[in-house]
C-alpha cells in the first residue's frame, strides 16, 4: 500500500543555472572508470595501458570481494592508469572506438531466470555495482538478502536532474530493471516519488513495486530519509538502494544482453551558459561536454551536486554514481567586514541575513568559499531544523570525533550515510567538515563490525 | 579596500609559519578575520557554504544587548539623579551613566579579550567569538558602582576557571558571564548585593533597594514600584536587567533571526510563572508572613534578573542543555528554581542566578536521559525486528 510522508525539516536551496529540459548528445572524447567512487573497494587492476576493451570488460575487482568486478564503459584502448600520491589508483582512462564493440552477456527475461542467474549476469556484466548497500553505502554484496530495496526517483539536491525527464519513455527497460530486482529481495521495492509533482508513466505505472510519496524539502529525495521513514534499519539489517537510471543500466542488461552504460546527464550551475542535458556513457569526461559553454573566471567543477558532489578538474571525468555536473564560482576572495554587512543578497538559512524577506523562488549565485573560520561546535539545535530524521544529529556527530563505537551504534549511525548531513554541514555555523567526519565514522562501524 | 588589503597581505608573512613573528599569528588572525571574511575554499563535503558564522551570530546577540545596555546607561544615571533629588536632564542622566558603565565595558573587554587572545596564541587556535558576548553581559548583570578591580578580577576568574581549564569556547560547564557574577557574589558580598549597591553615588537618606530587596525587608507591597515602572526598568538593580520590555525586544529580536532559543525563553517564563502562581495562591494558608508568596505571580518575571536571566543566560548554547526536548525541561527547572529560591530562601532575594548556575550543572545529566530515550526506541525497534524473525 503506498504512502505519503511528509518532511518537515530541511532546506531547499535554490540556485541559478538549472538544466533545460533539452538533451544533446555529445561525442566526449575520453572515459574512465574511478576506483574512488566505490567506497571500500580495494581494486586489483585486470588491464594494461594499450589493452583494447569491449564494453563490458572487466577493468578492476575487489580485492576483499573478488566477485565485485568494475567494467569498461565503453569499448576503446586503455589509454592510462592515472595513479595519484602512494601510486593510489585514481583514474583508469579509455580512449573509444569509433563503432562501439559490447561483450555479449546474453539477453533474457528476468522473470525466467532464478536469484543466482541473475546476480551472476550482473556480476560478471560488471552492472552489480549500480547497487548499493546500507548501512555504509558500499556496494551490496550478492549473497546478502536485503529486507528490502529502495529506489528514490526524484532528487531534491540544488539544481537536480528531473528523473521524469530521463527516464521518460523507457517504460520496457526499466520494468525489466525492477523484475530482476524483485528476484534480489524477499522485501519489498519501495519506489519514492515527490509528491503534488506530476511523475513519469514509467515510475506511475511500474509493477511489482510499492510506490510511496514524499513531501518536503531537500533532503526529501535522499534515500537515506526515505528509508529512515518507511522502513528504517536495524543493528544486522541491510538495505539496498538505486536510482532511476541504474535500474535501467540493469534492465538492459536483460533486454540487450550487455553493458549499456548509456546516462543522460544534467549540465547544471551559475556559470554554465546553456544549462542542458548531455547523453553520454558512465564516466565522461567534462571537457568536451562543456566546451564553449562556460563563463569567464576560476571555476569549481563538480560531479554530482554542489552539498555532495565530487571536485574535479577541467578535464574531469563524471562520477559512476553521478547524474549530474554542476560548475560553480570558486569563492577566493577576501569581503571586507563580510561578517556584518547586512548582506541583501547572500542566501543564508539563519534570519541574520535579510535574504529571509525575499521571495522563495528567487534564484542565488552561491560560491565556494566558507564564509567565515572554523570554530568549536557551539551553536546547538541548528542541525536538527534540517535533519528529518530521529536521530540527534550533534550527539552522533560528538560520538564520531572521540570514536565511541558503542554510542555511534546507539545514536543511529547505521541508518545515515555523508549525504544526510550534507545540509547540516551547509548551515553549520562553525564551519565542520561534517559529512567527512561521518565517512570516517561508517568506516569505522564498518570496520570494527564486520 | 585594496589599500588595506594590500597592507594586511604584507604583514601576513611574518605571522605565518617560519615567520618572524609567528608568535603572533592567533592575534594577527584574529585582527585580519574582523576586517576581513577569509578567502578559504571548500575542499571536501558542501562545496557551498551559509553565509553564517561565528562572528555573525554573536555580533547579533551583541546588537540585540544594545538597547538594554543604552537604558542601562540612562537609568543608572536616572537612579543617581533622582536619589539626590534633582531633576536631570536626559543627556545629564546618560552623560552619568556612561562614566559609570562604559569603563566596566572596556575592563570586561580588555581584560577578557586579553586573556582569550594569550589562550588562543598559546593554543594555536584562533580566537573563538564567544566573549564579544560575555564581556557585553559582564557589565549588565553588575551593580553601577562595581570597583572596576573587581570587574577585572571576576572577568578573568570567569574566563580562565569558568571557561579555559574546561578547554576554552564551547567546552564550558558554566556560563561564563554568570560564573564572573557568582565570584563577585561569593567573594565580595558587601559590594554585590544589600540595599546599598544598586544606585551610583546614592545619596545616604535614600532606600535604594530593588523590590526583591524591599520585600526581604518585609515592606509593603504598595510600598514596591508600579508594574510599570517595574516592567519598563525605572527601578535600581543591575546595570542592563531592569527593563523587562527592552530584554524582551531583544529576545523577539534573538528568536525572529534564530540565534536565541525560544523554548527555553518561554519555559523559563512558564516554569516561574507557574510556581509563582501556586505560591500566591497557597500563600495566604501555608505563610500568611512571606511577602513574596503575597505578589502578584508576574511580578517575579519582571523584578530583579529574571527576564534578563531568561532571555540572556539561559539560552547560552554552550552551558544550555542541547536537545530540544531538554531544554524545555531545563528552562522550566530554571524558573521553578528562581521563584523558589527567591520566596523560600530568606537571605538571598535573588534566585535567578543560582537557578541558572544550578541548572547549566545538570544540563548535561538532562540531555543524557533525553538522548537515552531516543537510544531505547532504537533498541525497541531493533528487538521487535528480532523477535520478527525468530
Amino acid at each position: 500500500m503506498s504512502e505519503t510522508i511528509t518532511i518537515k525539516q530541511g532546506l531547499d536551496i535554490n540556485l541559478m543555472g538549472e538544466a533545460e529540459k533539452v538533451t544533446r548528445q555529445v561525442d566526449t572524447g575520453l572515459y574512465a572508470i574511478k576506483p574512488t567512487d566505490f567506497t571500500g573497494v580495494f581494486p586489483k587492476v585486470l588491464v594494461q595501458e594499450g589493452d583494447r576493451v569491449k564494453a563490458g570488460t572487466p577493468l578492476f575487482y575487489d580485492k576483499y570481494r573478488e566477485t565485485i568486478k568494475l567494467c569498461a564503459p565503453v569499448s576503446g584502448t586503455i589509454k592510462e592508469l592515472r595513479r595519484g600520491a602512494k601510486r593510489v589508483l585514481h583514474e583508469i582512462i579509455i580512449e573509444p572506438d569509433t563503432q562501439q564493440v559490447f561483450e555479449d552477456f546474453g539477453k533474457a527475461d528476468p522473470n525466467n531466470l532464478t536469484r543466482e542467474q541473475i546476480t551472476e549476469k550482473m556480476l560478471t556484466s560488471g552492472v552489480w555495482p549500480v547497487i548499493r548497500q546500507r548501512p555504509y553505502n558500499v556496494i551490496a554484496n550478492a549473497a546478502d538478502h536485503p529486507k528490502s530495496i529502495f529506489i528514490s526517483c526524484f532528487d531534491t539536491s540544488p539544481l537536480a536532474p528531473d528523473y521524469n525527464y530521463i527516464i521518460n519513455g523507457q517504460g520496457v527497460t526499466f520494468q525489466s530493471g525492477l523484475d530482476a530486482l524483485k528476484k534480489l529481495t524477499n522485501g519489498k521495492i519501495h519506489l519514492n516519488l515527490k509528491s503534488g509533482v506530476a511523475a513519469s508513466e514509467v515510475f506511475t505505472k511500474a509493477k511489482n513495486v510499492q510506490i510511496n510519496y514524499f513531501n518536503g524539502p531537500h533532503p526529501a529525495g535522499n534515500v537515506g530519509v526515505q528509508i529512515n521513514k518507511i522502513d528504517p534499519i536495524n543493528k544486522g539489517d541491510i538495505v539496498w538502494h538505486l536510482r532511476p537510471q541504474e535500474v535501467l543500466t540493469i534492465g538492459r542488461l536483460f533486454t540487450e544482453g550487455r553493458f549499456n552504460s548509456e546516462r543522460i546527464i544534467a549540465i547544471t550551475g551559475s556559470e554554465v551558459l546553456k544549462p542542458l542535458y548531455i547523453k553520454t556513457n558512465i564516466g565522461a569526461t567534462i571537457r568536451e561536454i562543456l566546451k564553449d559553454n562556460l563563463n569567464e573566471g576560476k571555476l569549481r567543477f563538480i560531479s554530482g551536486n554542489p552539498l555532495t558532489g565530487k571536485k574535479i578538474d577541467k578535464n574531469g571525468f563524471i562520477g559512476f554514481y553521478d547524474s549530474q555536473v554542476t560548475i560553480l564560482p570558486e569563492g577566493d576572495y577576501y569581503e571586507m567586514f563580510g561578517w556584518v554587512l547586512p548582506g541583501f543578497g547572500k542566501f543564508s538559512y539563519s534570519r541574520t541575513f535579510f535574504t529571509w524577506l525575499q521571495s522563495k523562488n528567487k534564484k542565488y549565485r552561491l560560491d565556494t568559499n566558507f564564509h567565515g573560520g572554523r570554530r568549536a561546535l557551539v551553536m546547538t539545535g541548528e542541525m536538527e531544523k534540517v535533519f528529518p530524521f530521529d536521530i540527534y544529529p550533534m550527539q552522533l556527530i560528538k560520538a564520531i570525533m572521540i570514536e565511541d563505537i558503542e554510542a555511534m551504534e546507539n545514536l543511529g549511525i547505521y541508518e545515515v550515510d555523508e549525504e544526510d548531513f550534507a545540509l547540516v554541514e551547509y548551515i553549520d555555523t562553525s564551519k565542520t567538515e561534517i559529512q567527512e567526519l561521518v565517512r570516517k565514522g561508517l568506516d569505522l562501524m564498518r570496520k570494527e563490525m564486520s | 579596500m585594496n589599500a588595506i588589503r594590500n597592507f594586511v597581505d604584507k604583514i601576513k608573512p611574518n605571522v605565518q609559519k617560519g615567520g618572524r613573528f609567528h608568535y603572533l599569528h592567533s592575534t594577527f588572525e584574529a585582527f585580519e578575520t574582523f576586517l576581513f571574511v577569509p578567502n578559504d575554499t571548500t575542499t571536501s563535503g558542501s562545496h557551498i557554504r551559509d553565509y553564517i558564522d561565528m562572528k555573525r551570530t554573536m555580533s547579533v546577540v551583541v546588537m540585540a544587548l544594545v538597547p538594554v545596555l543604552l537604558f542601562g546607561i540612562w537609568n543608572v544615571g536616572y537612579q543617581h539623579h533622582l536619589s539626590h533629588g534633582v531633576m536631570a536632564s536626559l543627556w545629564d542622566n546618560i552623560f552619568f551613566g556612561a562614566l559609570k558603565v562604559l569603563p566596566i565595558l572596556v575592563v570586561s573587554y580588555v581584560v577578557g579579550l586579553g586573556i582569550e587572545f594569550a589562550f588562543a596564541q598559546i593554543r594555536g587556535h584562533e580566537v573563538n567569538e564567544g566573549f564579544l558576548v560575555s564581556g557585553f553581559l559582564i557589565p549588565l548583570i553588575v551593580p553601577p558602582d562595581t570597583p572596576l578591580w573587581m570587574v577585572a578580577l571576576a572577568t578573568a576568574f570567569a574566563v580562565v576557571i569558568g571557561k579555559e581549564v574546561f578547554g576554552g569556547t564551547g567546552m564550558n560547564i558554566l556560563n561564563p558571564a554568570l560564573t564572573a557574577r557568582a565570584f563577585l557574589f561569593f567573594a565580595y558580598p558587601q559590594d554585590l548585593s544589600g540595599d546599598k549597591v544598586w544606585i551610583a553615588e546614592k545619596a545616604d537618606a535614600y532606600s535604594g533597594a530593588t523590590p526583591l530587596g524591599q520585600l526581604l525587608t518585609n515592606e509593603p507591597i504598595s510600598s514596591l514600584p508600579s508594574a510599570s515602572d517595574m516592567f519598563f526598568g525605572f527601578i535600581p538593580g543591575s546595570i542592563g536587567e531592569t527593563s523587562t520590555f527592552l530584554i524582551l525586544i531583544g529576545g523577539l529580536f534573538l528568536i525572529l533571526t534564530g540565534i536565541g532559543s525560544w523554548r527555553i525563553m518561554i519555559s523559563v517564563f512558564a516554569g516561574g510563572f507557574a510556581l509563582a502562581l501556586l505560591f500566591n495562591i497557597l500563600g495566604p494558608i501555608v505563610a500568611p508572613d512571606n511577602a513574596y508568596m503575597a505578589i502578584p505571580p508576574y511580578y517575579h518575571l519582571i523584578m530583579g534578573g529574571f527576564a534578563f536571566g531568561a532571555v540572556y543566560m539561559a539560552t547560552d548554547p554552550v552551558s544550555a542543555s542541547q536537545t530540544n526536548r531538554g531544554k524545555w525541561i531545563y528552562g522550566i527547572l530554571i524558573g521553578v528554581i528562581a521563584v523558589l529560591i527567591r520566596v523560600l530562601n530568606p537571605a538571598y532575594p535573588e534566585g535567578m542566578m543560582l537557578a541558572i548556575l544550578l541548572m547549566n550543572v545538570f544540563a548535561p545529566l538532562i540531555d543524557h536521559y533525553v538522548v537515552e530515550a531516543n537510544i531505547k526506541k532504537r533498541l525497541k525497534r531493533y528487538q521487535k525486528a528480532q523477535l520478527a524473525t525468530t
